[in-house]
């Protein structure tokens, strides 16, 4: 079948095979090579394809639930959604969640997916207690940050190269309310909007709009929007008619709505320089997750998105650059997504390091190639790293650079029998 | 009229369309009692209800061509549930129609797994929801039963079977309060068909177990899922058979 990630470029012709049970996945796993896993595709690019692929989206039951301590054991190809759906009502959401509830735990896991808590709260890893993971030898190995520790941290973010995750325990936290109260902030430009960052380090979550066509000295002006779980309101899942600002998108990914959205709300509502709001969470966290296959707005030849993290100190001197660059191309989306994370952890490949954050998609054309290597050397002069889970064209020289540690990763396949285990993009990437 | 649906026993619990069901079902806080063959399967079934919520599931293991030990089968759902208000049978297999032709062994077990088992099924489940005085009997059948055709007639013909019988149960058991629901799928997205190529057509496993709830509540007689199926095989039947004789369907 034809088969590609979120961006649908790369497109290509994979086996994929859905085992329902160990026993099934174990057999499957002896046939081929190499193979990957694959959770709900929302990975952008070539990380989770292959000629042969190995779908975790049967293995979807729920294991053990401790009503106490929130800890939650899950096979790996359950979804964020089913997790939410199951457990808001209870009082309990995920301690971290990408924009999207449409991805599985155990792409969550092998992506160390980060959320617009991570300054705070760090990302996905920090709340997994431990996991379950087939190996490329058909043995299953339990992991956590003691046991097999170099496993668990090489898993990680490891992109699914280490073997198949099964199963995932991790903690829930408690929320009082399935409502968000939100402030919204206007930032003249990229220094105001660093800045307001910094100031707004103790809210729950943070995250920006940027306007990437803004250029000179509204280069980088945005709409920075801070939120917390509110205290009162009901614990019901639907969003019923929850009457969320439209600024509450936060994903930037919607460009040629989302501008309109902008711009009305920075210009013509004359937009204080805060404003208070509330939103269900569903559109506050994931509003693009209603309208469906969104990505086909590219059509056929797909799209790229492009996400890097730059250290803090450089990074407001790379992030001027990148706007800069990007401004001048025009080729970017008019908006894009900007965050400070907090400190990195020590997985030798999860993404997040303590600085800025920049996300956003292009159209899939040779131009735009041209412009992201540009921007690749930005990112690399500055210290900078992309996003693998985004990634569907950086280099193997780039990747090597901007990942140091990736020889550890190397080295923990040789140690846990993980040969069998490729995709495209650790094939392109060279990761022996 | 509408029912409120407490106690559920599922027959082929661990097809992706019945644990569909059953996850509905748990999440408004229902007591089940399932049946399948892989007992590992049904007791990992079994907990995730739990967890999303069910007040109380119950299992046991049954192999459709094991005919004798129905009657044992169904006594131990009722005695887990007490009365049991609704029923689903849903088990099934999808043959490979060249290879049955060839080898009569394998028409025999699709005709047997398909037909013959959930019609037995379906007759002592209707007799014990009568001795009840009420209930609700939903039994997956398929579209490919509403017309036989040359891509798939021994499939076809144990669901078309398999239809009339549901027919014919629903007059007899109609004035015991017994409500018979046929449900009709067309294509849709499971561990069945995982090798057939998807397209805009299919529905998912949830979109479909949800319908038969739905129906099942309101005690429907025939269900198409997703609904524009009856359109569809309204189409399919209409065309007289000389001319579909030459078609390649
Ligand atoms: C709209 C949108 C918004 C997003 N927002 C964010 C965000 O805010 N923050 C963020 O961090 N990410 C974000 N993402 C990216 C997304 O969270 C990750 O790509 C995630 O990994 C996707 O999970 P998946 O289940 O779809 O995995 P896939 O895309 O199927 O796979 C991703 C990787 O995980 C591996 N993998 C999947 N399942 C397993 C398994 N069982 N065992 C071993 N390896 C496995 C695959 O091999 C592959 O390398 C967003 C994506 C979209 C589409
Ligand atoms: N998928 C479709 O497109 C489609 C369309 C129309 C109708 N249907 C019908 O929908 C029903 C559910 O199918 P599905 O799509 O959910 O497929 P599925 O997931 O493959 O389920 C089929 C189930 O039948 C069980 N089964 C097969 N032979 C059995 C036997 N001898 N004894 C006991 N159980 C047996 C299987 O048990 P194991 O798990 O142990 O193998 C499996 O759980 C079937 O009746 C099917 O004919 C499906």
């Amino acid at each position: 079948m034809k088969l590609s990630g979120w961006g649908r470029c790369p497109v290509v012709e994979a086996e994929m095979l859905a085992p329902d049970t160990l026993e099934a996945m174990r057999r499957r796993l002896t046939i081929a090579s190499p193979v990957i896993a694959r959770g709900l595709g929302r990975s952008y690019g070539d990380s989770a394809l292959g000629p042969t692929v190995l779908s975790a989206l049967r293995l979807d039951r729920l294991l053990a639930f401790d009503a106490v301590s929130g800890e939650l054991e899950c096979e790996a190809g359950v979804s964020l959604d089913t997790v939410l759906r199951v457990f808001v009502p209870r009082g309990w959401f995920l301690p971290v969640t990408p924009g999207t509830s449409f991805v599985t735990l155990g792409g969550a896991v092998a992506s160390d997916v980060h959320g617009k808590n991570h300054h705070g709260a760090g990302s996905f890893s920090a709340h997994v207690l431990g996991l379950k993971i087939l190996l490329g030898n058909g043995e299953v190995l339990d992991c956590d940050s003691s046991i097999h520790a170099e496993l668990f941290r090489a898993t990680c973010g490891g992109m699914g190269l280490t073997g198949i995750i099964l199963a995932v325990r991790l903690r829930l936290v408690r929320i009082p309310s399935a409502w968000m109260r939100t402030t919204t902030l206007k930032a003249k430009n990229l220094d105001d909007a660093l800045d307001l960052f910094e100031a707004g380090r103790d809210a729950t979550y943070s995250v920006a709009w940027i306007d990437c066509l803004a250029r000179g000295k509204h280069l980088g002006r945005s709409l920075l929007m801070l939120g917390e779980h509110d205290e009162g309101g009901s614990l019901r899942d639907a969003a019923g008619r929850a009457r969320s600002l439209p600024f509450d998108f936060p994903a930037g990914l919607l460009n040629h709505y989302s501008i309109a959205a902008f711009n009305t709300l920075y210009y013509h509502r004359r937009l204080h320089r805060k404003t208070l709001g509330r939103s269900h969470f569903r559109p506050y966290f994931y509003p693009l997750d209603g309208i469906g296959n969104w990505n086909r707005m590219y059509g056929r030849p797909g799209f790229l998105q492009y996400q890097c993290a730059l250290p803090s100190a450089s990074g407001r001197m790379g992030m001027r650059r990148l706007l800069q660059t990007i401004a001048e191309a025009g080729e970017g989306s008019f908006l894009a997504v900007l965050k400070t994370f907090g400190p990195g952890n020590g997985n030798p490949l999860s993404f997040p390091l303590a600085g800025p954050t920049l996300a956003l998609d292009f159209r899939n054309t040779p131009k735009v190639r041209q412009l992201l290597d540009r921007l690749d050397a930005i990112v690399l002069d500055h210290g900078g790293r992309l996003y693998l889970t985004k990634d569907a064209r950086m280099s193997a020289a780039t990747f090597k650079r901007s990942y140091p540690r990736w020889e550890e990763v190397a080295e923990v396949r040789a140690r846990y029998h993980a040969e069998r285990f490729g995709s495209l993009q650790s094939r392109r990437l060279e990761i022996p | 009229m509408s029912t409120s649906l407490q106690t559920l026993f599922i027959i082929g619990a661990t097809s992706a369309i019945a644990e569909a069901a059953a996850r509905r079902h748990a999440a408004r806080g229902g007591r089940l009692h399932l049946a399948a063959r892989n007992a590992e399967r049904l007791e990992s079934l079994a907990r995730d209800l739990t967890i999303r919520g069910a007040a109380e599931v119950t299992w046991a293991t049954f192999d459709a061509a094991d005919f004798d030990r129905y009657p044992a089968l169904l006594d131990a759902a009722w005695q887990q549930l007490g009365r049991v208000d609704a029923v689903l049978i849903a088990h099934g297999t999808l043959p490979e129609q060249r290879t049955c032709e060839a080898d009569w062994r394998l028409a025999r077990d699709a005709l047997l797994v398909n037909g013959l088992s959930p019609m037995l099924l379906a007759q002592q489940v209707a007799d014990k929801l009568a001795v009840q005085q009420g209930g609700v009997l939903a039994v997956i059948s398929s579209v490919a039963g509403d017309r036989g055709r040359q891509s798939n007639y021994i499939y076809g013909a144990a669901k078309g079977g398999l239809t009339v019988f549901l027919q014919g149960l629903r007059n007899r058991y109609f004035a015991q309060g017994v409500k018979v629901l046929t449900v009709k799928p067309g294509f849709v997205d499971t561990p069945m068909t995982a090798a057939f190529a998807k397209g805009p057509l299919w529905a998912s496993a949830d979109g479909v177990a949800g319908d038969i709830l739905a129906a099942m509540t309101r005690g429907r007689d025939v269900l198409y899922t997703p609904w524009f199926w009856r359109a569809i095989m309204l189409v399919i039947r209409s065309i007289p058979e000389r001319v579909f004789k030459r078609l390649s369907l």
